[in-house]
């Protein structure tokens, strides 16, 4: 084994490649759970963004216009969620579920005529001057735009759940529905447009991965990258900046085990492989068990309607 | 003014028309789906869910096939159902029914070339004990560190995906298979075969275990005590603590019949219909079972017929890519629709629709 073949600088450029796709769809879930709806979806919505974007990049050889129609398609997918679990009241957990499975069956059968073509690839970014400092200007001025947008992203959900009336009136609905029904705010309304936000987020995310860092389109591509964003959001109890950090960190995770199998370490590929899911699992148990003063770090941070269905006669 | 008016209770007759209204909706929506494809919409429904039973060139080799696709759906289902209505999630069975055919599969190849009635009863308790452990590790995780046990048993899926590779690269590769991937085949080793019962119908022990899992799921759900917190506990999770229902104990019950029971239907298909571990070993049963859970409306009985129902859009499914060159994976977006149909139609069962304007209360 050679460890010395792996590079600390490109391991975290790479890291932050990797962690775009679970980082966009995790942030639109933050919105969507901070709303008090709970979408299980996410993987479903992710994997129709993956070959919407994949699809019409290919035909019109734009990667903008793709990521555009990623963000519309799994936004409308998204919208089946919302109108069942918001008009028909329909179990959210088992609702998003069937969107998973859904967007699974659909994505395989827009994609058949896609296989094993190459997507039109997206320029990086070139920062005059700033991408030749040491160090630094590898890792962080050495991207795509899709990069630095979703740090953008991540900011401005950030700062609208803080300091806008926006976020107040999103978080309130997610903490209390009735109160805010009462103070006349549109339950409904808000928690759809939440939703689509997840939708076109999570789509962002497929596409990116579909586009840019595979780059193909294979069945089953997303392979639980919408699970892994959905246990980001708990890991990050339900904060925008720790979403970041959690994303990184799988991010992290992913790029060092695809390193190690590249420096042909002594443990076999599917252990390595595996170990990203392992530690998801192992993050969200320190996360949730119980502190000492009785309450898990957790359900102090979820919303207090995560998951109810709203009924206004109720 | 389309209004939605709770009902004081679920509506009986609803609560048996909603599948049915769902299965309809779902025809009608397919067939566009069909149409848009380029394909004639009654021919492929026709092909989907005649044709399997009734058209005489395919029915012979389609009927079997009936019980053999079924049973795994009943048997995954029949425990999914138990957690479900205790809204205890395990949507990981899948990662359940590998684990299940990696146990069974590695205790019957451990007794290779050996011939004994006891081989085949070993793999089955094995079977069942591999996919039990798998699903304690999210029910353990949930007790002890109040762990989302969604996302766990999800997780695990994927580990246990790479488990499987790993087995049928490594450890149980067949060392006269010429170096391909995967184990010996347990249709040349008779004491571990899963065979079938009678010929000719596609009846092997996981069909009769089904059965078994049905009966008992609705013995259990009807009289016995712990069927009784279950229901209780999903239906009014306060009165079930205060009546001293033990939390615990009902996650680890639940988690863990679902899980054996899963591991047991991994376990009968890679000893029967199967025949060996390889890395495409599992094709999703595991996700296609909470449709059925659901489509059979988390009752045994119900859960009996959905599982043959879907195993019916299984067949017709690859019997109508067959002859009409419909797309396989047209068949999954086919059951993943149904989900949500049912989920629309269900509103009808809880609420009342109601036109008009509202009145003041």
């Amino acid at each position: 084994m050679d460890l010395s073949a792996i590079s600390p600088t490109l391991l975290i450029a790479s890291l932050m490649v990797a962690a775009t796709p679970i980082l966009l769809a995790a942030i639109g879930e933050l919105v969507v759970e901070k709303a008090g709806v709970l979408n299980l979806g996410v993987e479903g919505m992710m994997i129709t963004g993956a070959i919407c974007g994949f699809a019409i990049a290919v035909e019109t050889g734009s990667p903008v216009l793709g990521f555009i129609c990623a963000a519309i398609g799994a936004a409308i997918l998204s919208m089946i969620f919302g109108v069942l679990t918001q008009f028909f009241l329909s179990n959210q957990v088992a609702t998003g579920l069937a969107l998973t499975l859904f967007g699974l069956g659909l994505s395989s059968l827009l994609g058949q005529s896609y296989v094993g073509i190459k997507p039109p690839s997206t320029e990086k970014i070139d920062f005059p001057l700033l991408s030749d400092i040491p160090y630094l200007g590898p890792i962080v001025f050495n991207h795509d735009l899709m990069v630095y947008l979703t740090l953008a992203l991540v900011a401005a959900v950030w700062a609208t759940l803080k300091y806008t009336r926006a976020g107040l009136i999103l978080r309130a609905v997610g903490e209390n529905h009735d109160a805010a029904h009462a103070l006349g705010y549109k339950v409904i309304r808000v928690r759809l447009m939440a939703i689509a936000f997840g939708g076109a987020c999570a789509g962002l995310g497929g596409a990116y991965l579909s586009l840019i860092r595979v780059p193909q389109w294979t069945e089953g591509m997303t392979a639980g990258a919408g699970w892994i964003a959905l246990a980001i959001v708990v890991f990050a109890s339900w904060r925008p900046l720790r979403v970041l950090l959690g994303a990184y960190l799988f991010g992290g995770v992913t790029v060092l085990q695809l390193n190690l199998q590249a420096a042909g370490m002594a443990i076999p590929v599917e252990y390595l492989s595996m170990s990203p899911y392992l530690i998801t699992i192992l993050v969200l148990v320190i996360m949730s068990a119980p502190r000492k003063g009785g309450k898990a770090r957790m359900s102090l941070a979820a919303p207090a309607c995560l998951g109810r269905a709203f009924h206004a006669s109720s | 003014m389309v209004r939605l008016e709770k009902r004081p209770q679920p509506s009986k007759k609803w609560i048996y028309l909603t599948p049915i209204v769902a299965v309809v909706a779902t025809m009608i929506a397919g067939g566009i789906m069909f149409a848009i494809l380029g394909k004639d919409p009654f021919e492929a429904i026709r092909t989907i869910f005649w044709d399997p039973l009734f058209n005489e060139q395919f029915a012979a080799y389609s009927r079997p096939q009936l019980l053999v696709k079924a049973a795994p759906l009943i048997l995954i289902a029949i425990g999914l159902s138990l957690g479900f209505r205790a809204g205890i999630w395990n949507i990981g069975a899948e990662g359940q029914y590998i684990m299940g055919a990696i146990f069974g599969a590695a205790v019957g190849l451990a007794f290779y070339p050996t011939e004994s009635w006891i081989i085949f009863p070993l793999m089955v308790i094995a079977g069942a004990i591999g996919g039990l452990l798998w699903a304690m590790i999210p029910g353990v995780l949930r007790v002890y560190f109040r762990t989302n046990e969604i996302l766990v048993s999800l997780l695990l899926v994927y580990v246990a995906e790479f488990i499987l590779a790993s087995m049928s690269l490594g450890l149980l590769r067949n060392p006269e298979g010429a170096g391909f991937p995967g184990s010996r085949n347990f249709k040349s080793y008779a004491s571990a075969h899963n065979a079938e019962l009678i010929a000719g119908t596609g009846m092997h022990w996981g069909v009769v275990a089904a059965f078994i899992a049905v009966i008992f799921a609705y013995v259990l759900l009807a009289k016995h005590m712990l069927g009784f917190q279950i229901r209780l506990t999903g239906e009014a999770p306060r009165a079930a603590r205060f009546g001293g229902v033990n939390p615990a104990r009902l996650i680890l019950f639940c988690l863990g019949t679902s899980g054996a029971l899963a591991g047991l239907a991994g376990l009968f298909e890679v000893s029967g219909p199967s025949g060996q571990i390889s890395i495409d070993f599992n094709v999703g049963y595991g996700f296609t079972a909470i449709i059925v859970a659901f489509l059979g409306r988390l009752h045994p009985v119900g859960i009996l017929l959905a599982g043959l129902l879907m195993a019916l859009t299984y067949i017709g499914g690859e019997l109508a890519s067959l002859m009409l060159g419909i797309p396989a994976a047209a068949i999954q977006a086919f059951q993943g629709m149904l989900l949500f149909f049912l989920l629309a139609v269900d509103v009808l069962t809880n609420y009342r629709v109601s036109f008009g304007k509202a009145e003041v209360a």
